[in-house]
């Protein structure tokens, strides 16, 4: 049975008019810790019987400040720090595997997936805008994977998914760089299908999921089957090595310095 | 071809706009951040701005230690 509208405090949705509409609220800058995670594997759970009602998802954020900022490092670390190593590690990895079933999900849901994105779109954000079919970007909108800053990999099924969409050289550029890009340059990369002014992004995947709605749907979920893998073996040898990462000394050390910066320049690499 | 100076000017326009300062409050070689009111979130609202404006690619991590209109101005006119 399908959950057609939920207000949660990290995320709420709506079914209006064969449209999904996930909105990200969670402030400042909705990063994904434990009630972000909780909330999204309710939306997950409610996904079987919306997909009956539903032929497109929307996932946008209302916060200012943009899409997602990625993972609550601040909670990753607090919470690491106050446990036992193993049990630490142990934490980390039951987190991973419960994202990766939650944003799997999504990746092969029948429906045709849209990320409208604005603002900061960094590290479990851009994650969460691969597992799209497609991304529409307003122009101020700014991609990263800074995980390597922290001495780690993106853990959220960020290579895998970066690998099935772009070239190997770009996807080195971004992970062994850390830097951030724009929308133009996404759109140049065949990253972003649309870029459009500023704040226009959701005007633009509802306009886009419309036109989708012409389609038959059943010959829609056939070819989103054939042209979108998901890449099963990747994605778990990603989580194995985000694991081994995080137990270095360095990442607590990259954690730490996040965390307690007075410096104005934190998101800066 | 841009100049130097005519690169800073556009530089500080765009970001009293931005960020609605007084253009006449942002000189040249005072902190960004302390001029503008703004983290480093932000600041990449800003590196977006110029880059859409000048149509170049800046990578963030020149910014690195940069806090000065000048040196920004500098960074950017090095992309032209």
């Amino acid at each position: 049975m399908g959950v057609k509208q939920f207000k949660g405090e990290a995320l709420s949705w709506e079914v209006q008019g064969g449209i999904v509409e996930l909105a990200l609220h969670r402030q400042p800058c909705n990063e994904l810790g434990s009630l972000s995670l909780l909330e999204l594997e309710t939306f997950a759970s409610a996904l079987d019987g919306i997909e009956k009602e539903a032929h497109a998802l929307v996932i946008y954020s209302t916060m200012k400040s943009g899409f997602c900022a990625g993972a609550d490092l601040r909670e990753l670390y607090e919470r690491s720090q106050a446990m036992e190593k193993s049990d630490a590690a142990r934490g980390v990895r039951d987190f991973l595997e419960r994202i990766h079933r939650v944003l799997n999900r999504i990746d092969a849901a029948p429906l045709t997936t849209i990320a409208a994105v604005h603002g900061v779109t960094f590290g479990g954000g851009f994650e969460l805008a691969l597992v799209c079919d497609l991304i529409i970007a307003d122009k101020m909108a700014r991609f990263c994977f800074p995980e390597l800053r922290l001495g780690l990999i993106p853990g959220f099924g960020g290579i895998p998914r970066l690998k099935r969409d772009l070239g190997n050289a770009v996807v080195r550029d971004l992970l062994l760089t850390g830097r951030s890009f724009n929308a133009t340059k996404a759109q140049q990369i065949g990253l972003v299908s649309q870029v459009v002014a500023e704040g226009e992004a959701l005007r633009a995947a509802r306009a886009t999921a419309a036109q989708i709605g012409k389609f038959d749907r059943q010959t829609a979920r056939t070819a989103k089957q054939f042209i979108k893998p998901i890449p099963q073996d990747e994605l778990r040898r990603e989580i194995d090595i985000f694991c081994e990462l995080f137990s270095r000394p360095a990442v607590q050390a990259g954690l730490k310095k996040f965390v307690e910066s007075t410096d104005a320049q934190p998101y800066l690499p | 071809m841009e100049t130097a100076e005519r690169t800073l000017e556009e530089i500080l326009a765009l970001a009293a706009a931005h960020f609605k300062v007084p253009r006449e409050k942002l000189s040249p070689d005072e902190d960004f951040f302390k001029a503008l009111g703004i983290d480093s979130l932000q600041t990449l609202d800003l590196l977006t701005k110029l880059e859409n404006h000048f149509r170049v690619e800046l990578p963030d991590y020149e910014l690195q230690g940069v806090t000065d209109f000048r040196t920004l101005a500098a960074k950017i006119q090095a992309r032209l």
